[in-house]
């Protein structure tokens, strides 16, 4: 068997493959941005001493950590059409499907990292005057944070890879654009070849960058 | 000042606090003391409301601490509160630490709090670790940062839970020192603690407690040198703490 990897011109490169990275780095930031705002919310539903609001945030997270992405992929890009009369597009429901589901991930990762901080913290923070929610903002929430930040970049690198099953709904991603050219070339093997060396590469330059990350934002105690 | 009236609290079914009243003064020093697990903890802690209780009134410079509808945030920015592990903030700087609560709570501008919060770091003799993070500091000049935190809050009253029990040794010194000039100065002070020669040299009374009672409510000289008049598990607790 011999492999030819003669179409990869520089043309091929920018028009395609970086097209379709482009958008998968758009996705998973977006996602984690607003993964993370919405993930800490649901956390503090989720050890809210209301009743309603944390059974609402376990439902949330239970129901959505039971259900495989790519469902959920599907059923955003089908059912928001019947909800607002029009299609949102691959892109924009991509987003929000990934914000919604990766929510509920984030949300277990701050609920523990809430855990992790002492309660006394917050206490000393009450006794002060502060409320709920400046104790939370100043003081729980930044540590919290900080304790969490390696895994919370983790899931992010799941999150990146997990962009690719936007292929179900045939958003320009990533692994679309090596699908594109093994269809254009009729080179299957050496496309998906490149693009398992390129996913390699770019989590596996991450997860360094998460150990570097790590080291540096510990809280000294 | 301060008034507790038949103050009880439960977990579940185990009482921690059964009927306890007590009343503090302005310009009292009040040390609270006890054999472990006799609810002193718990007890100081209801005075701001960080402990709920399920029956009894706390009264605090007219505020019903056991009120719902009292705004205890408001009524805690004026008590002072010292904990056992000192609670500082550690991502934030010793100085940040300092005005956190002064200017989300007190709503000073920066520069106050930043004035505020060194003179009272001046008093603690800290003044030179302004910029440091408490990681970095040791357990006797952590809690004395936490005392002047709560000092910048321009708190009515004190309250110190277990302030030196945490410290090692040779640093429960320089942190009692600091509590003996703010009591030199008449804060009114209430103070958990088993600093027995504390007690004796700086307190007015002794409230003494077991198993979540208030067993002896009585004057320091009363306590240290009228030990016939005590009961008999007081008498025990003291002849095991003063040897």
């Amino acid at each position: 068997m011999s492999l030819d990897f003669s179409f990869l011109t520089l043309k091929v490169i920018n028009n395609i493959i970086l097209t379709g990275l482009i958008f998968s780095f758009k996705l998973t930031l977006i996602a984690m941005v607003l993964g993370i705002i919405l993930g800490t919310l649901l956390a503090m539903m989720r050890l809210s001493k209301f009743k309603l609001l944390s059974s609402f945030a376990l439902g949330y997270v239970t129901i959505v950590r039971s259900i495989p992405l790519v469902m959920v992929i599907l059923w955003v890009f089908l059912l928001i059409p019947l909800f607002i009369g029009r299609s949102l597009g691959t892109e924009y429901s991509a987003i929000i499907t990934f914000t919604l589901f990766e929510a509920a991930f984030y949300a277990e990762i701050m609920r523990a990292g809430i855990q992790s901080v002492k309660r006394d913290q917050a206490n000393a923070g009450y006794a002060l005057g502060m409320n709920y929610f400046q104790c939370m903002r100043y003081i729980v929430l930044p540590q919290a944070f900080r304790n969490m930040l390696p895994v919370l970049l983790t899931q992010t690198i799941v999150l990146f890879q997990d962009t690719s099953l936007v292929y179900a709904i045939g958003a320009f991603d990533l692994l679309k654009g090596f699908s594109i050219i093994s269809k254009n070339f009729n080179r299957p093997v050496e496309a998906y070849i490149l693009a398992t060396i390129v996913y390699f590469i770019i989590c596996f330059s991450l997860s360094y960058l998460v150990k570097r990350i790590q080291n540096r934002v510990r809280i000294v105690r | 000042m301060i008034e507790l009236k038949n103050v009880s609290k439960w977990y579940g079914n185990f009482q921690v606090l059964d009927n306890c009243s007590t009343r503090i003064k302005k310009g009292e020093v009040v040390v609270v003391c006890g054999p472990s697990g006799s609810s002193k903890s718990t007890l100081i802690k209801t005075i701001n409301g960080l402990e709920p209780f399920q029956k009894g009134e706390i009264i605090v410079d007219n505020v019903n601490v056991h009120d719902p509808k009292t705004n205890l945030s408001k009524l805690r920015s004026r008590v002072g509160m010292v904990f056992q592990h000192f609670e500082l903030f550690p991502h934030l700087s010793v100085q940040e630490n300092l005005t956190l609560a002064q200017i989300k709570v007190l709503k000073r501008n920066k520069t106050e709090a930043i004035n505020y919060g060194l003179k009272y770091l001046e008093r603690v003799g800290l003044t030179n670790q302004k910029d440091k993070f408490p990681g970095q500091l040791s357990g006797g000049q952590q809690q004395r940062v936490a005392i002047a935190r709560a000092l910048s809050m321009d708190p009515i009253v004190m309250l110190f839970d277990e302030p030196t029990s945490s410290l090692d040794p040779e640093m429960v010194g320089e942190v009692l020192d600091v509590i003996v000039k703010l009591a030199n100065e008449g804060m009114t002070m209430v103070c958990v603690t088993h600093e027995m020669g504390f007690a004796k040299k700086v307190s007015n009374r002794v409230i003494f407690m077991d198993e979540g009672k208030i067993v002896e409510d009585c004057t320091k000289d009363n306590f240290f040198n009228n030990q016939t008049s005590l009961s008999a598990r007081a008498k025990e607790f003291l002849s095991k703490i003063l040897r």
